[in-house]
């Protein structure tokens, strides 16, 4: 039972006192930012870094790992209560969520979301655990070219599962690529796109990028508009399931999980596809649809579950082909390089307590956010009372101290306020952000591997078609893509999107 | 121009295509090498074409295609929010954070539609407080605290 084992050394690791109180601290910290509205995990993340520089790499992983999950159940909350989504896969949540809350029924509504987010985390830490290990095998088998053509899937498959114009998102990445490549080129010693500015020499900060887009251009949006608020706070009773709802949620629950567990791996998955379809799912099998969108509770338990399944199964990629899946993995990835841990298969056995303990530390994560999160449930009410206008100059000056910090030198604050222009013009043009991300991290990745494998093949570009694994993947990238501009499922597609 | 039918479409597509026109141009600089011994120049030209192909679909398509115009709301939030963020950055090193963030948060409390600046300058020392409290105190981040002329 080589699995135990691992999960014992994991166990041992993730256990210790130090680490224990950094899992704590993340998931509050978490779930302190994500309740706010309007703030996703993405700028969560990247607002929260810093404070995991100083921490040794295990340390860090595992506080960021519980800001992670704290910030998507935080979201949660805010979407039952504030029908104000934080982040894109809360979205689902507020159909029935907040319905359910405005029946008086918001404690059952955050009680279900943190016992099916608890049910499905476990399974997927499990999950996890055991398909790490063969998948890291058959990565270690990967050549330059098969990595190339995993990147290019991941990146298409990332594209085709989000909402809105694939040229547009496809050119997102594109423009992600070109910016991932700023900086001095490692195999020539070339400064490029720096137009001589030193600072730029070593390339652009990925939390610079993360922040501009996601957090800056997010606030000025918001500001843009007059906000509404309706809190329901004052009827948040009844935290202890009753067994007769229980009973309802728990099938929803399981089958999210599954749901979640799946999509979450494959590249492109993660929260957000996963609430999505987990909600489409319950409403096609339910014997009664029409009472979704009106306080069901399968409807929260459901995509609730799953979103928090997919967010932990959408670790498999980054662990184990260091490939980021999604704009929140990418931030991971980025972390990861501060601690100079290359993601890979090679982390798995250079550096087994990290890898084991990051896997046991989501579980205990999840337990934590139960524990945490019924009985502070009036701390994050009051939160939410706060006025936007108190909220916004704060996140910005936490914002603007984080990328402070990450140099000591304000030339990544002015660049931060460039990609929050750059946010705000895409925001009005309809380009998603999060595919410019994903494309930022995979940039050098892919040129290096692109260059290797037609070095190896001596300028032959048929390599990457007549290598088995690496055409498997191109077709399915290829595949994909047909799928997507064929108009009946296009227009498929639009329906699930617009529910 | 009342022959573009989308102009969201149309003006992120003239916008890929001036990416893509930037990166082939400055790239053209850099050595291309070739397939099988990639030059510095070779992947940022190619993403360039790729980028100005792109932008030329999406911006002819938006010629034929009806689609959502762009939904500009008042500028001040945008001018407001990025001025004093670029006003932290220049205060920062010279005057420090604290006087930076107190900068920041009374300036850009002004963009809320229900601005109220008693309140807001009791938030920003209230707000200054907190992050000597937990960032130069608590996480001791290695910033510069207090003005030059004061150390």
């Amino acid at each position: 039972m080589e699995l135990i084992a691992n999960l014992g050394t994991g166990f041992g690791v993730a256990l210790t006192f130090a680490n224990l109180a950094y899992c704590f601290g993340g998931v509050l910290l978490g779930t302190l930012i994500g309740v706010l509205p309007g703030i996703g995990p993405v700028p969560t993340i990247a607002m929260l870094l810093p404070i995991t520089y100083s921490l040794p790499p295990v340390s860090a992983l595992i506080m960021l790992a519980g800001i992670y999950y704290g910030a998507q159940y935080g979201g949660s909350t805010t979407a039952i209560l504030v029908n104000l989504p934080g982040e894109s896969s809360s979205v689902v949540t507020c159909l029935d969520g907040y319905q359910m809350a405005r029946q008086g029924r918001a404690g059952t509504a955050l009680s279900v979301a943190a016992i099916g987010s608890f049910i499905a985390g476990t399974f997927a830490t499990l999950v996890v655990a055991s398909l790490a290990v063969p998948l890291a095998e058959v990565a270690l088998k990967f050549g330059p070219a098969e990595y190339f053509s995993l990147m290019v899937l991941g990146l298409i498959a990332a594209v085709v599962l989000a909402s809105g114009s694939l040229v547009k998102a496809i050119g997102m990445i594109v423009l992600g690529l070109l910016l991932g490549i700023i900086g001095t080129d490692v195999n020539s010693g070339l400064q490029r796109f720096s137009f001589g500015i030193p600072e730029l020499s070593d390339g652009i900060g990925f939390v610079v990028v993360a922040m501009g887009l996601f957090g800056f251009a997010e606030i000025i949006i918001n500001l843009e508009q007059v906000e509404k608020r309706e809190i329901f706070t004052n009827k948040v009773e009844g935290l202890w399931l009753k067994w007769k709802d229980f009973k309802q949620a728990l099938p929803a629950i399981l089958r999210g999980t599954g749901i979640g567990s799946m999509l979450g791996i494959l590249p492109g998955g993660g929260a957000l596809l996963s609430a999505f379809a987990s909600y489409t799912l319950e409403k096609k099998i339910a014997k009664d649809p029409s009472r979704f969108g009106k306080g069901a509770i399968e409807g929260v338990a459901g995509p609730e579950s799953a979103n928090n399944a997919g967010a932990q199964t959408s670790f498999i990629p980054l662990l184990t082909l260091g490939i980021p899946s999604n704009a929140v993995m990418a931030l991971m990835v980025g972390a990861m390089t501060i601690h100079s841990i290359q993601p890979g298969p090679q982390v798995m056995t250079n550096n087994p307590q990290l890898f084991w303990g990051l896997i046991v530390s989501m579980w205990i994560g999840n337990v934590m956010l139960v524990i945490l999160n019924l009985p502070l449930i009036g701390i994050w009410v009051k939160l939410l009372k706060v006025p936007y206008r108190l909220l916004y100059p704060a996140i910005l000056l936490f914002c603007c101290i984080g990328v402070y910090s990450l140099q000591n030198n304000v030339f990544d604050v002015m660049m931060t306020a460039v990609f929050g222009l750059l946010g705000w013009i895409f925001v009005k043009l309809e380009c998603e952000p999060a595919p410019l991300l994903l494309g930022f991290i995979l940039g050098p990745m892919m040129e290096e591997n692109l260059r290797r494998a037609l070095l190896l093949s001596r300028g032959d570009w048929t390599v990457f078609a007549t290598r088995p694994i690496s055409a498997v993947m191109l077709g399915l990238a290829v595949i994909l893509l047909l799928i997507i501009i064929a108009p009946s499922i296009r227009k498929k597609r639009a329906e699930a999107f617009q529910e | 121009m009342t022959f573009v039918r989308s102009p969201k479409d149309f003006w992120a597509g003239i916008l890929f295509i001036a990416f893509g026109v930037a990166a082939v141009t400055i790239a053209y600089n850099y050595p291309l090498g070739t397939a099988g011994r990639m030059g510095p120049g070779y992947f940022p030209r190619g993403l360039g074409f790729i980028m100005i192909g792109l932008g030329s679909i999406l911006s002819l398509r938006a010629l034929k295609l009806a689609g959502g115009k762009i939904q500009f709301g008042s500028f001040k939030p945008l001018l407001i929010v990025l001025g004093s963020v670029l006003i932290f950055a220049v205060a920062a090193p010279t005057l420090g954070v604290i006087i930076a963030t107190i900068l920041l948060i009374t300036i850009s409390s002004t963009a809320a539609y229900d601005y109220r600046w008693k309140e807001s300058i009791i938030a920003a020392l209230a707000i200054a407080t907190f992050t000597y409290a937990a960032f130069i105190w608590g996480l001791s981040l290695q910033l510069p605290v207090w003005p030059t002329f004061f150390r």
